[in-house]
């Protein structure tokens, strides 16, 4: 089970709206390389790992990307308070608001909402660690981009936070590969699935 | 002596501290440096939150640390995404 803790992971205070900024950030909540996506992606994986270290790491990292999402939509929920009619045609922010008015919603950019096809659990531990690291460098990506758009620094800090911790999960996920890999039969580890063939587990 | 924001956001530093030697212990769960560092920030984080319901009162993280007055205070804002929470 999860408890909330009553808190941002990294603090996020705003203090000049902008739905144009808005409208692209909000894609690291509900986009294809978003954090949404990342949370679903691990804690979703998890119930197959057949080792230790795989199950810890995707609960507390899937757990983090849900206070990673809190951020996010703490910057979207800042960004887009207080706006006049004006403001909000003048930013293009028209079409999102007449569906959510200023609602938090889990959409991509591109305005496409989550879709779960963003996210797969193979029950192959070598399958789905391929996939959850080039998700975090997708992601890191995505930041890069974001960055790269911006230049409030009440935004651009944490965002770098957020760059940084996708950097971390991408060593944490290395490590496990490396010690599943070891686990395995190293003269040809893709030959069985340690979640579906329980003999080949040791 | 801190002010209670400063005082508030060393305790989210220590946390943060706390989590990524979580995650590090996950795939290094046999690393006594690790696990001493550990120690070392949980004893910090316990000295912190001494000082702080010294000074300030209970300090609310979760419902369990809620409700001890006359009325129920966990609900009360601001809550974490308004820009007002890091100035409380």
């Amino acid at each position: 089970m999860w408890q909330y803790e009553k808190k941002l992971q990294y603090p996020v205070k705003i203090k000049n709206p902008n739905p144009k900024y808005a409208q692209i950030i909000i894609s690291q909540y509900g986009g294809p390389d978003g954090e949404l996506g990342a949370s679903m992606r691990y804690l979703t994986q998890r119930y197959s790992m057949p080792y230790d270290d795989a199950k810890g790491l995707l609960t507390d990292i899937g757990t983090e990307e849900l206070a990673h999402l809190e951020m996010i939509c703490a910057m979207v929920h800042q960004l887009t308070k207080n706006l006049t009619p004006e403001e909000i045609k003048a930013s293009g922010f028209d079409k999102y608001f007449v569906d959510h008015t200023a609602a938090v919603y889990p959409i991509a950019a591109s305005s496409l909402p989550w879709r779960a096809e963003y996210i797969q659990a193979k029950g192959d531990i070598l399958a789905d660690l391929h996939e959850d690291l080039a998700a975090e460098q997708k992601a890191r990506v995505t930041y890069d981009n974001l960055l790269r758009l911006i230049d409030d620094p009440d935004i651009l800090d944490p965002l770098k936070f957020l760059r940084e911790r996708e950097l971390v999960h991408y060593q944490r996920f290395g490590e496990v590969l490396r010690n599943t890999t070891e686990r395995l039969n190293c003269k040809n580890f893709y030959a069985f699935n340690p979640s579906f063939d329980k003999n080949c587990k040791k | 002596m801190q002010d209670k924001r400063t005082l508030r956001r060393k305790i989210y530093e220590i946390d943060f501290a706390i989590h990524e030697l979580v995650l590090y212990l996950d795939t290094n769960p046999k690393c006594q440096k690790g696990l001493a560092l550990l120690d070392k920030f949980r004893s910090l984080r316990a000295e912190a939150v001494k000082e702080y319901e010294q000074r300030f009162g209970k300090y609310i993280l979760t419902p369990k640390d809620a409700g001890d007055g006359a009325r129920w205070n966990w609900i009360d804002s601001p809550w974490p995404w308004e820009k007002e929470f890091m100035e409380d």
